[in-house]
């Protein structure tokens, strides 16, 4: 089957040959929104750190290895990636600011404070690596006139 | 305002001669909106710092009914009919609409979250010993669901359309793609939103 015919465009689309990126992200944001959620659920009162600890290393991890993942395949459009990547985490970084600002201004500190603040970070650094895959995955332009989906270089 | 092409399979994607489409130039993030978004940010900062009732409140409702409000009519009533037009049509509106979701979403969320928070510490609602702190804490987990499917779903695609629709041969097949999960991702969060409904008319009444 010649590269540019409708099953190999297809399936490139679909991003068969890329890591789940989207669905690695979507677990490690949700890992960390939890972690974000218990936390604001027992503050300002005293919060056993156990568990968002345990959720903000687990969403972490998964983050890590979805950008060790991505960082592999061969051909990837870093360019375009960074190109929108960089202003997303800009707007990300600006949003986790306001809401640490929130928790500051409420007298959060100490252990609390370390855990919402890395766990901010993973958050705006998650969606950035979202957004820009998503855009860099179809980077490739179709073939003048063709009509056919463009997809990620193989 | 200048004009570009989009090359459409004659206005069916997948089959038949192809056709041109024009498409209205645009920022993908619009320029002249940044400013305003400064300006709400700053009234946020500074709602927060003064930690007055009034200013919470305001805050938090204008930008929590601007959120559900966008959210319902987007999921229920432009997505549906955004499917249902043509494709030239959807370019255009979709060259319309979009740019200006990129700058106002993040920011109403941004600004119901952090001033939420504060009018819960101000009322004491997030007090574990607080009768409604159930609901404050349902709340936390509507808007973790919706910030998933969002953040992970719905923006990267709304990105991803305008980034294509800005390319000299946006290709229409991964415009389609984007705006079909667009539209669904949409919709999810327009249901989520009756939640939101729901626990905020609870609280508010005590």
């Amino acid at each position: 089957m010649s590269a540019s015919s409708p099953q190999v465009e297809r399936d490139r689309i679909d991003g068969v040959r890329l890591p789940p990126v989207t669905a690695l992200g979507m677990l490690s944001l949700a890992l960390v929104l939890v972690a974000g959620i218990y936390l604001s659920a027992h503050l300002p009162k005293h919060v056993p750190l156990g568990p968002a600890i345990a959720l903000l290393a687990a969403s972490a991890l998964v983050f890590t290895g979805n950008a060790l993942a991505l960082s592999r395949v061969d051909g990837f459009p870093w360019r375009r990636f960074f190109g929108v990547a960089r202003w997303a985490l800009l707007a990300y970084a600006t949003i986790s600011a306001m809401i640490e600002y929130v928790f500051l201004r409420n007298h959060t500190g100490g252990s609390p404070l370390i855990v919402l603040t890395l766990s901010l970070i993973v958050f705006a650094l998650n969606v950035p690596l979202l957004i820009g895959f998503t855009v860099a995955r179809y980077d490739q332009p179709a073939p003048a006139g063709s009509g056919a989906p463009a997809g990620p270089p193989s | 305002m200048a004009q570009a092409v989009v090359s459409t399979p004659g206005g069916t994607i997948g089959d038949g001669p192809a056709a041109v489409i024009e498409r209205p130039d645009f920022q993908i993030v619009p320029r002249a909106g940044l400013p305003i978004v400064a300006v709400v940010l700053g009234l946020l900062v500074a709602g927060v710092a003064v930690d007055k009732l009034w200013p919470l409140i305001f805050l938090h409702v204008v930008g929590g009914a601007a959120w559900t409000i966008i959210d319902l009519f987007l999921g229920f009533v432009l997505g549906p009919i955004m499917g249902q037009l043509s494709i030239p049509a959807r370019v255009e509106f979709t060259t319309r609409l979009m740019p200006k979701m990129v700058l106002i979403m993040p920011t109403v969320v941004t600004v119901t979250l952090v001033a939420g928070w504060q009018l819960s510490t101000f009322l004491g609602t997030n007090l574990t010993g607080n009768p409604l702190h159930g609901w404050v804490v349902a709340s936390f987990i509507v808007v973790g669901v919706m910030a998933v499917i969002a953040l992970g779903l719905l923006e990267p695609a709304n990105i991803a359309v305008l980034t294509e629709l800005k390319k000299p041969q946006p290709n229409p097949a991964v415009i389609e793609r984007l705006m079909k999960r667009f539209i669904y991702t949409a919709g999810a969060t327009g249901l989520m939103q009756i939640a939101t409904l729901v626990i905020m008319t609870k609280l508010s009444a005590g």
